[in-house]
């Protein structure tokens, strides 16, 4: 075994951060992050339902309160207003709470207390008691999971003031983001694809040193492209990035971008993107009206109407309720429904 | 009537002592002066509204004179005019939420120990349950006193900070002030079973119901439910009976569900006559005393008047400017927009 080795599991077992590459599940690096958060910070503290002893019903806090403690990873009741009327309360006692809200439909419960305390209570309080929490939602669909647990609210949150919000697209995004976030002043509602928990990915834990490159903030390019960018965040982006091979067979060049941050949009990265490509396709797996993707498109339409080709083309999910799973993927938009966007956005003539 | 006692563990702090005595009753006359005078300032539109909590002044005065502003933290609504005096809170900055200056007023909520006003009814209950377990996590021995009414009784997150206040031991002292009316609805059509206290019984933690019009009552019934929590013991329901004498708000009109003759029966005696019926009765006081007491309250009324009418908007820029501790693009572009485009001020 060589003194790297050695080194390396010595950080891993004082939750210091880790340098070099290493291939993790989305679970694996968040549960990381936290581990890292945990002892960087004396006052960060995780907490929700089953967070604890069983590390999560994803286990993304697993091993977390066996080696840091019950003071600083603790199961609450099971009450979601509780959970996050509580974070407002230890953040207001200056500790950084790392609630988890155990699926994204369950966040409802707690909208009073999200919408109405924590995203105003920096503004309530002119700026005197600040609102780090960083909420951890998993969200999105495609795991054949009963009903509420399934749902995409970034437009509900981005649309709130006071609130920021993210999504990781791949464990590297995972661990990078969640380690921004959980030390941000501000709220940041944290989205979590779990469909994507347990798929593998190469963790570069130096990228955050690098400049450029490694930045936590703004949007991605996830792939270059010169004919069409597709716009998309969290488990939409590997499935964009799939339709861009397909689409490479047939000769059309697909820029791929990883919006990342929901909230604050980086309008700037949108506006580059499709000023090169002149096309864009933006896919969510939220329902069509008033999602985020109306955003995305007057975002590109404003920054880049003199020299797009097309009007921004929007793949979604379908005005409905979250369906069952045996129609799950009829609903989440699928690599035919995306190349379809595609084609009316290249094959579009004016007049 | 006490429906779950506390245990008798040797925390009950000595009763008032004279100059104490005579100190709430200064303190309950400026609160009962500020409030009269208020209404009177929306009427002449000196603040475009109001929520008066005349006739709550014991329950207020005696729950916040309680408070150690060293260690303690307060989680009040938006009618807790008496309690924010008590705990010696900069008035003017205070009463301009009511001057629509902003929402939370301009007072430091750290260095006060007063959270910013709450306008959601029971909505910092559970803040004070997170507040009191984060000092649980540091092992300091500050206590979180929560404001609530009977109307808030109704909300779901009561149970919620009841319950997780209990299962944690947390440091909460959940003070209800059971003024008989939620706007309109009186307690019997809001508060299933008659008391708030009572629930305190389900969570396995001590309620005590005191008379709220009776100052000496309602600070030593804080005091000792401050005192359990801050032993480690965990949290205590303080209900205090007490009356809204005056409206809702300024915009309210209580003769559309209860009559005069309804309001003099339920308010039942003014509890600052009470308290100086009893300095009387005592020897303790004398009315050169209550004359003075009256000549403070009324200055001191004028000169938060002043700072009141003194008070300018804020500047725009803090619209914008307060919303994060981290800007974003967005809202830079939008401040810039606004100060090109707008008649700002």
């Amino acid at each position: 075994m060589s003194n790297a080795t050695l080194e390396s599991e010595a950080a891993m077992a004082d939750g210091t951060p880790r340098h070099g590459v290493e291939q993790l599940s989305m679970q694996q690096a968040l549960n990381r992050a936290l581990d890292e958060v945990l002892a960087e910070n004396p006052k960060a503290v995780i907490f929700g339902e089953d967070c604890g002893r069983l590390g999560g019903v994803f286990r993304i806090t697993d091993g977390l309160q066996s080696k840091h403690g019950e003071n600083r990873v603790f199961d609450t009741p099971l009450a979601e207003s509780g959970i996050l009327g509580m974070s407002v309360g230890l953040a207001m006692a200056g500790f950084h709470p790392i609630p988890e809200v155990q699926f994204d439909g369950f966040a409802y419960p707690a909208i009073n207390q999200i919408v109405c305390q924590i995203a105003r209570m920096n503004y309530r309080s002119r700026g005197t008691l600040p609102m780090p929490i960083t909420l951890r939602v998993p969200s999105f669909g495609g795991i054949r999971a009963p009903e509420h647990h399934g749902e995409s609210l970034e437009a509900l949150f981005a649309h709130v003031p006071g609130l920021k919000v993210v999504s990781p697209s791949n464990p590297h995004e995972a661990y990078h983001l969640l380690k921004y976030a959980a030390t941000r002043p501000d709220p940041v509602i944290f989205m979590e694809p779990k469909s994507r928990y347990w798929q593998k990915g190469d963790v570069d834990f130096s990228a955050a040193d690098a400049p450029g490159f490694g930045a936590p903030t703004g949007a991605k390019v996830m792939r270059e492209g010169r004919h069409l960018t597709l716009v998309a965040w969290g488990a939409m982006v590997s499935r964009c990035l799939q339709v861009a091979e397909l689409a490479a067979e047939d000769g059309i060049d697909v820029e791929v971008l990883d919006l990342r941050w929901l909230k604050p949009i980086d309008a700037d990265a949108l506006v580059a993107s499709v000023r090169k490509t002149r096309r864009a396709v933006v896919v969510h797996e939220a329902p069509l009206t008033s999602g985020l993707g109306a955003e995305v498109a007057q975002l590109v339409t404003h920054g880049c109407f003199d020299t797009l080709k097309a009007p921004v083309e929007r793949v979604t999910g379908f005005d409905v309720p979250y369906p069952s799973g045996d129609l799950e993927d009829e609903y989440i938009p699928n690599i035919d429904r995306i190349l379809f966007g595609i084609q009316r956005v290249l094959e579009y003539r004016r007049g | 009537m006490d429906t779950l006692p506390l245990p008798d563990d040797g925390n009950a702090a000595p009763p008032p002592t004279p100059d104490q005595l005579r100190e709430l009753y200064t303190l309950m006359a400026a609160v009962r002066h500020l409030d009269v005078s208020a209404v009177a300032w929306q009427r002449q539109g000196i603040i475009p509204g109001y929520a008066p909590e005349l006739g709550q002044e014991a329950a207020q005065v005696g729950s916040g004179y309680a408070v150690d502003v060293s260690r303690d933290f307060v989680f009040p609504t938006y009618r807790e005019m008496g309690v924010a005096r008590a705990m010696g809170v900069d008035m003017v900055a205070y009463m301009s939420t009511h001057k629509a200056t902003w929402h939370g007023g301009l007072y430091d909520p750290a260095a006060s120990r007063l959270a910013p006003i709450q306008a959601v009814v029971a909505g910092s209950v559970l803040h004070a349950v997170g507040w009191a377990h984060g000092q649980t996590l540091e092992q300091n021995d500050g206590v979180a006193l929560a404001y609530l009414g009977d109307g808030a009784s109704s909300q779901g997150d009561v149970h919620e900070a009841m319950n997780f206040a209990a299962v944690m031991k947390a440091p909460v002292v959940f003070f209800v002030q059971n003024n008989g009316w939620a706007i309109s609805v009186p307690t019997e059509r809001q508060v299933a079973g008659g008391s708030v206290a009572a629930r305190a019984a389900g969570y396995g933690i001590p309620g005590l119901q005191v008379d709220g019009n009776d100052v000496v009552a309602v600070l030593e019934a804080t005091r000792r439910a401050m005192a359990h929590c801050r032993s480690g013991n965990g949290p205590v329901v303080v209900e205090a009976m007490t009356y809204r004498r005056g409206p809702h708000s300024t915009s309210d009109d209580p003769g559309r569900y209860r009559s005069l003759d309804e309001e003099r029966s339920g308010a039942g005696e003014d509890p600052l006559r009470r308290l100086r019926q009893r300095l009387l009765d005592g020897g303790i006081a004398d009315d050169a005393f209550f004359a003075a007491a009256q000549a403070a309250a009324e200055a001191e009324e004028a000169s938060i008047r002043e700072g009141i009418e003194a008070l300018g908007p804020r500047p725009g820029t803090e619209m914008f400017d307060l919303v994060f501790q981290e800007t974003t693009p967005a809202l830079h572009h939008q401040a810039a927009s606004w100060r090109e485009e707008s008649e700002h001020v």
